[in-house]
């Protein structure tokens, strides 16, 4: 029996998507009204929603402290830069394993795994040596080196999945129609394949920018993204929660905005395997 | 020239023996088909012909080369997908051509080749067509005319038609049929179904477990199968066999006689029986008969019969038609 879709039901349901919706936004929506608070404002009991005195101070106190453009730089360098080279090493390594697999390919894909399943912070002090004795520390190719080792299991796995789903066949149609390897690449496998490298390309880069574990704790100035630039605004002096805020804002602004345009490739990637 | 040769082929996977030995002469112009049960062999044999992969020992020559260590689009042959293996991100147009632009075609003679392609196959107002945008037997149609374009020394089918549904199989099977007897060109047909294999074959290979049961004219195999194996796989309904002995015939471990050639009276001489169930196809009717000792006997009968479960029947095979096979189940001739 179809489901019976009464009125009722759908006021219900659509009220609730808009209450989850709303609820799952708020921090965001909080961090932003916050960010054009003043800082007694934005300590204030009870916290005030709308009617406030409205101010941009803190995005001129956040531009004049710190160099937003310079730490916005490094992010794209860093973030862009670990997704090319995660997908420069990811991309024949994941073809191999979809198309030539071996016995082993199942456990070499779960090994890749389980390195995400150790805290980053216990392999903190190996690494900040390793990064301190070669004069890694505070460069951007070191966050590039360690933000791609991150991030290469997850994107191996992902575009293992995706190529998965290429049939051989069509791949061995090719081969019969005379392509060489290639041309097999350039001409079917590419093609068929850019739907699942656009969303892997993207997430990557996401995961990249927000990540702040390694950023914090192996750059400081030079190198230092975005994420570094926000949590200098939690300072032994104090808290400085509006001018944080504001520093919060310009920092996911880019992302944000890379994720509302590209919003149709990321879910696709997200959910890719689960509904053919 | 398509004359293909295999000599004691052999293929395994690790310890599994695929292909066991085998020996066949494929000639020129010919249809063959490869039946026989999911898991025989019969795909790897057309992939080992085919070059998609590499076999663990014996020759295959192609008009009287070896090409085992020659790369599949060098061998000259083209292939059918079971599952179509359009390249989807092409136009129709773009899927015919694709063999002739990697051969480095000039673009003219690509166009005039892919135009009369089209036109064989009734694909001309397709051409710009994506494959999503078509139909199961469309696609069909257009993995066919990426073969046909190439004008290959053969063409491999892998099960092609059992995608689509029944009433287009019918006629597809015909159309490639026709096509193949118009081009003239060697066809290496694999499929699973002996309706196909019966209406569409020159010659039939009768795969088991990795072994060429047995090659011959499709009547060759009806009337005389070299095995038990063949006799059962061969027909339908299937072969009924009963116990030599208990049928009379102690010269012979196990007797054969197809359902056909069963008479069926409701008194008289032969084997006595109960029918278990009629079923009634209007031009047909199968009777399922319990009989005895001898097991469940199917009888076919023209036409319609009357006669309904739990009437006793007697049933005398046609002499001329018994088949007789000895204990390892290869047949007696007479």
């Amino acid at each position: 029996m179809a489901r019976r879709v009464t009125s009722r039901r759908v006021w219900v349901s659509t009220g609730a998507a808009w209450f989850f919706g709303f609820v799952i936004f708020l921090p965001i929506l909080w961090m932003v009204l916050t960010s054009f608070k003043t800082e007694l404002e934005a300590f204030a009991m009870p916290p005030t929603f709308l009617f406030f005195h409205w101010t941009t101070e803190n995005y001129a106190t956040v531009q004049g402290r710190s160099d937003y453009v310079h730490h916005a730089l490094n992010s794209i360098i860093v973030a862009g830069g670990s997704t090319l080279l995660a997908l420069l090493i990811a991309i024949p390594a994941a073809w191999s394993m979809a198309f030539a697999p071996s016995k082993r390919t199942k456990d070499i894909l779960l090994w890749m795994l389980s390195t995400k399943m150790m805290p980053s912070v216990g392999v903190l002090v190996p690494i900040y040596l390793i990064y301190r004795d070669f004069g890694l520390l505070d460069t951007r190719g070191g966050l590039v080196a360690i933000l791609c080792l991150g991030n290469l299991p997850i994107v191996i796995w992902m575009l293992f999945t995706y190529f998965k789903e290429i049939p051989k066949d069509i791949l061995e149609a090719a081969r019969m129609d005379g392509a060489t390897i290639g041309r097999e690449l350039i001409y079917v496998l590419t093609p068929m394949a850019i739907p699942g490298l656009a969303s892997t390309l993207l997430l990557n880069f996401i995961l990249a920018w927000n990540e702040a574990f390694w950023t914090l704790n192996l750059s400081t100035l030079d190198a230092a993204p975005l994420t570094v630039f926000i949590a200098s605004y939690s300072s032994p002096e104090g808290l400085f929660w509006a001018k944080l805020s504001a520093a919060s804002t310009l920092a996911i602004a880019p992302i944000i905005i890379l994720g509302w345009f590209t919003q149709r490739q990321l879910v696709r990637g997200l959910t890719f395997g689960a509904v053919k | 020239m398509g004359q293909i040769t295999l000599q004691r082929v052999r293929k395994s996977f690790g310890p599994v023996n695929i292909i066991k030995d085998a020996n066949l002469d494929i000639e020129n112009g010919s249809f063959v088909v490869f039946v026989g049960p999911s898991g025989c062999g019969k795909t790897t044999l057309l992939r080992l012909i085919a070059g998609l992969e590499d076999v663990s020992g014996g020759q295959i020559l192609i008009d009287g080369r070896n090409v085992v260590d020659v790369p599949p689009a060098k061998r000259g042959l083209s292939m059918v997908f079971q599952s179509y293996a359009l390249y989807p991100h092409m136009s129709v147009r773009g899927n015919i051509a694709f063999g002739l632009k990697m051969a480095g075609l000039p673009r003219p003679e690509i166009e005039r080749k892919v135009e009369a392609a089209a036109a064989t196959l009734n694909l001309t107002p397709y051409l710009d067509r994506k494959p999503r945008e078509l139909s199961g037997g469309q696609r069909q149609r257009v993995a066919i005319g990426r073969a046909i374009v190439r004008e290959p020394k053969a063409f491999l089918f892998d099960e092609p038609l059992s995608n689509l549904d029944a009433a287009l199989r019918v006629q597809m099977r015909l159309e490639v049929t026709k096509l193949q007897k118009q081009l003239g060109t060697t066809a290496v047909y694999v499929t699973h179904d002996q309706v196909e294999a019966m209406t569409m074959a020159d010659k039939i290979v009768v795969l088991n477990a990795g072994r060429i049961e047995q090659f011959g004219s499709p009547i060759e195999l009806y009337e005389r199968p070299a095995n038990l194996f063949v006799a059962g796989f061969i027909g339908s309904p299937k072969m009924n066999f009963v116990p030599g002995d208990a049928a009379g015939e102690p010269g012979a471990a196990t007797l054969g006689v197809r359902p056909e050639h069963l008479k069926i009276g409701k008194e008289g001489k032969g084997w006595p029986g109960t029918v278990s169930v009629a079923e009634h196809l209007g031009s047909d009717t199968f009777l399922y008969v319990e009989a005895g000792k001898l097991g469940m006997l199917t009888a076919r009968c023209i036409g319609e019969f009357s006669l309904k479960a739990g009437d006793h029947v007697w049933l005398s095979p046609d002499p001329a038609r018994l088949h007789r096979f000895e204990k390892d189940g290869s047949v007696i001739r007479r």
